[in-house]
């Protein structure tokens, strides 16, 4: 895991808890959070609990990984539109790489997803699986 | 502010350059350039690198090149946006000259790629994504672009046949081109058959890792014929951003900063689309070289998988797309790559391409992007007269 | 042991991964036979957690579910325990982790305990005496292990992943189970440990048996039956910690409960033994399918060693909270084999140079 850990724990609530920002001038959610919005500019904005389901809009099957992630080859990168319809990029978990689908509904899930070496800290962020059934 | 032309090109091949480090690199591609011209010392140089803290632990890079290059005491700076990094230098070269305040500048890139191993290359090129919140879930720069190929073949229903074919086009340029990386032809086949990175995206899909520099040399253009005999002008150059993460864009499949800095650059050089006569776009994957040519309008959306098939981007196609083999066969030396854009789009107007000319072009355009185009640097140049 | 308030489990909720590893694939890596062991044993297969899942993340899922059952905002929670011997890190609370991703901070009382396989019911305990004393008005307690079994040790056959999470507060027309009593047991009898820096604990074979499991178990529940005036036959289920498939049956036998008795809440079979959220969890699926006005015994066994007894009595809200959140049964059907191989790669017994 490539972030210090001053530069990990500032993003925790938001990587935690799926919770983005909302415009109050125009009500463009943004995941992940800026000071300003992306649409009008406004600094007006509140913290907002992304939905947490959704369907995959995208994905690719990874068979190379950045550094850290090789342990966990093959592993799925997605973007999800969530039922709002922002749109949130994140691992599919808990389905085999083949099973992965367009339009697949999934539900997120708290999981770890990398380790600083074995001596620095573990990195916890939202995932998606499929939803059963 | 004043017009600038270029009136000196210079590259190295693109390749693994075991035994070049970056200064020296920069130093051949100036010295190539300057021999195209009058021109002595620079006044000042801009030098696009996006890896060298990384790859070869250096910063501070402006000063290096003009020590190496012996062209202290020039003023000299690091430009880096990603591998839109030399586009940029280019931008900033023109900034530099139009706005009076230098009359000789160098504006170029350079980048090693080869010198660590595979997975620091691959961290380091993430980190034109958003660390936080791509490169943290392991989201590797191919992956992002197989995010795009994915939704591409899904929206307009195909499959890799358009984009291997776009590659074996790229390949077969590239044979003709004594600077690229790739020379050497590839069938459909072996690019549909090659092993995936990211899939859909496959090994043929790809530019391929490599050291490059490349070097243009900048003047007013009132001041072009002093300086050498022949010279291009610089007819319009514009940039634009997006956000950096993918997930946050409103429509995935538009390069709306490739979009918004094409029409700005197009404007300023008064042409239109239709004006063009060969572009170098920034192929770093197969699937950004077909939303790049939507994007810049050169192209309807979703018909770029039919015009490949069609040949209209050969060199002797109704648009020659990448002449010089693209980042795909010429290379991408990231940081340098928007510099190699340009000067195969100079020696084109100069008539002076060799195998890879194009039949008479009066309008050239380079698009170079920034990660998954969070940033597009557009130069359009105009043969010179 | 009694509060003064009298309390209740307000919701439950468990998480069990979906990979399974089948004993007679461990078997013959080891070069046993299968079907001495599953005799032997009674474990069909074993729960396994997946490259991307420890305590942290099991915690997570079963808090959520409990959360859901509960009804309660996750800032009404005054204290988050989490009772595990496989913390992510020897050193930094888990329940920080689980507090912050559930949005139970900051006003919460956080802490990890460890007591082997009983630390669950321990942080129940936890809970029961912040609320019964007013100091808060809602506990969540936590019993999860991604259990570490030794490559060709005995153990391996049965150490398993699992998590089940209880909210605490006032018994009232919201809590689905009243506390009667509960009984804590407890002596030093080193049975079964692990050093520092160790990757896998050691045991004394036979001796984790009657010293141990069988005598904490029995004093606990024989105690708390006393001192309640019950006998087993006012029990309608019984939960006793599953080291496998024997034991709690034995146990049973020995107290006078029976087979019928345990079934609801008798798990270890098909999802082998998930240490501190062994007992828990078999009380969950017990909770899954209750109704009201029954009475369930809980006796957890930790090495170390040492029982908590508990005695509840259901009540009517268990009916609509039950259908709330996926139940045990379901995370015990959701299931995907996995072989040794995969199965060493997942729980960390091959790592990378």
């Amino acid at each position: 895991m490539h972030l210090s850990v001053p530069c990990y724990w500032r993003e925790v609530s938001t990587r935690y808890r799926l919770e983005g920002v909302k415009c109050e001038s125009c009500g463009k959610v943004m995941y992940p959070p800026r000071p300003r919005c992306l649409k009008c500019g406004s600094s007006k904005l509140s913290r907002y609990k992304l939905p947490e389901t959704g369907k995959v809009l995208t994905y690719a099957v990874l068979y190379e990984a950045p550094n850290g992630f090789e342990f966990n080859l093959p592993y799925v990168i997605a973007i999800v539109e969530l039922e709002d319809g922002t749109k949130v990029l994140s691992q599919i978990t808990d389905c085999p790489p083949d099973k992965v689908r367009v339009g697949m509904a999934v539900e997120a899930v708290f999981r770890k997803v990398a380790v600083s070496g074995d001596s620095g800290i573990i990195a916890y962020g939202i995932k998606f699986r499929p939803i059963a059934p | 502010m004043r017009k600038v032309a270029i009136v000196g090109a210079g590259m190295t091949k693109i390749s693994r350059h075991w035994d070049k480090s970056l200064q020296y690199l920069f130093s051949e591609a100036l010295d190539k350039a300057l021999a195209m011209t009058k021109v002595g010392k620079a006044e000042a140089i801009f030098v696009g690198n996006m890896c060298a803290q990384d790859l070869s632990r250096q910063n501070n890079l402006g000063a290096i090149v003009a020590d190496y290059s012996g062209h202290l005491p020039a003023s000299s700076m690091r430009i880096e946006a990603a591998c839109a990094s030399a586009g940029a230098a280019i931008l900033a070269g023109y900034m530099a000259v139009a706005s009076g305040l230098y009359d000789v500048v160098v504006a170029g890139g350079v980048e090693k790629l080869s010198d660590m191993n595979t997975r620091y290359v691959t961290e380091a090129l993430g980190k034109a994504s958003n660390a936080e919140y791509e490169l943290f879930y392991g989201a590797s720069f191919v992956s992002l672009n197989a995010l795009m190929m994915k939704l591409y073949m899904e929206l307009y229903g195909v499959d890799r046949t358009p984009f291997a074919e776009f590659a074996v086009l790229m390949h077969k340029n590239a044979t003709v081109n004594p600077y690229a990386q790739l020379p050497f032809e590839i069938t459909l086949d072996k690019a549909l058959s090659s092993e995936f990175i990211a899939e859909p995206i496959s090994l043929y899909d790809c530019a391929p890792i490599g050291d490059g520099a490349a070097v243009l040399i900048m003047c007013p253009l009132e001041d072009a014929s002093k300086y050498a005999d022949s010279f291009v002008e610089v007819a319009g150059v514009a940039s634009a951003t997006d956000t950096v993460d993918l997930a946050s864009r409103d429509d995935i499949l538009l390069l709306t900063s490739t979009k918004i800095a094409a029409e700005k650059a197009l404007n300023m050089a008064k042409t239109s689309p239709d004006d063009i006569d060969v572009v170098e776009i920034h192929d770093t994957f197969t699937i950004m070289g077909f939303v790049s040519l939507e994007s810049l309008g050169l192209v309807e959306r979703g018909k770029t998988p039919q015009y490949v098939k069609e040949g209209v981007f050969e060199k002797d196609g109704d648009l020659p797309v990448n002449p010089s083999g693209g980042l795909k066969a010429s290379g991408h030396p990231v940081g340098a790559t928007g510099a190699y854009q340009v000067a195969y789009l100079t020696l084109q107007l100069l008539n002076a391409a060799g195998k890879m000319q194009v039949p008479d072009p009066t309008y050239g355009l380079a698009q170079n992007l920034a990660g998954t185009a969070s940033g597009s640097y557009i130069t359009i140049l105009k043969r010179g007269r | 042991m009694k509060p003064v308030k009298e309390v209740g489990i307000v919701g439950w909720g468990s998480y069990i991964p979906k990979y399974r590893v089948k004993i007679e694939e461990i078997a013959r890596v080891w070069g046993k036979r299968g079907e001495w062991i599953k005799d032997d044993l009674l474990i069909e297969e074993k729960s396994v957690s997946g490259l991307d899942e420890d305590t942290a993340t099991m915690s997570v899922e079963a808090a959520k579910n409990a959360l859901k059952r509960a009804k309660i905002s996750p800032s009404e929670l005054g204290a988050v325990f989490v009772g595990t011997e496989s913390k992510p890190y020897a050193v930094k609370p888990t329940s920080t982790i689980v507090a912050e991703a559930i949005g139970a901070t900051p006003y919460v009382l956080a802490a990890d305990l460890e007591f082997a396989c009983k630390a669950g019911t321990e942080a129940l305990q936890c809970c029961i005496g912040l609320v019964g004393s007013n100091m808060i008005k809602y506990g969540l307690a936590i019993g999860a292990d991604t259990a570490q079994g030794a490559p060709a040790d005995p153990l391996e056959y049965s150490a398993a992943c699992g998590a089940t999470a209880f909210i605490v507060g006032m018994a009232s027309s919201n809590s689905v189970a009243k506390l009667e009593a509960s009984v804590s047991y407890v002596t030093d009898t080193p049975d079964f440990w692990r050093r520092p820096g160790k990757p896998y604990p050691s045991h004394a074979e036979a001796f984790t048996g009657d010293p141990a499991y069988f005598k904490h178990i029995r004093e606990a529940a024989q105690t708390l039956l006393s001192e309640l005036g019950l006998k087993p036959s006012d029990f309608d289920y019984a939960v006793f910690h599953q080291p496998n498939g024997k034991f709690p049956l034995r146990v049973a036998r020995q107290l006078g409960f029976t087979k019928e008795q345990l079934m609801a809440g008798y798990l270890v079979p098909w999802i082998g033994n998930t240490y501190a959220g062994s007992s828990v969890t078999g009380f969950s699926a017990v909770l899954d399918v209750a109704k009201p006005g029954q009475r369930i015994l809980l006796v957890s066994y930790g090495s170390g060693a040492g029982s908590d007894a508990f005695s509840f009595i259901v009540q009517d809200a268990i009916l609509e909270k039950q259908p709330l959140a996926p139940t045990v049964k379901e995370y015990i059907d959701r299931k995907e084999l996995v072989d040794y191989s995969l199965y060493a790669k997942y729980r960390g017994k091959i790592t990378l140079p």
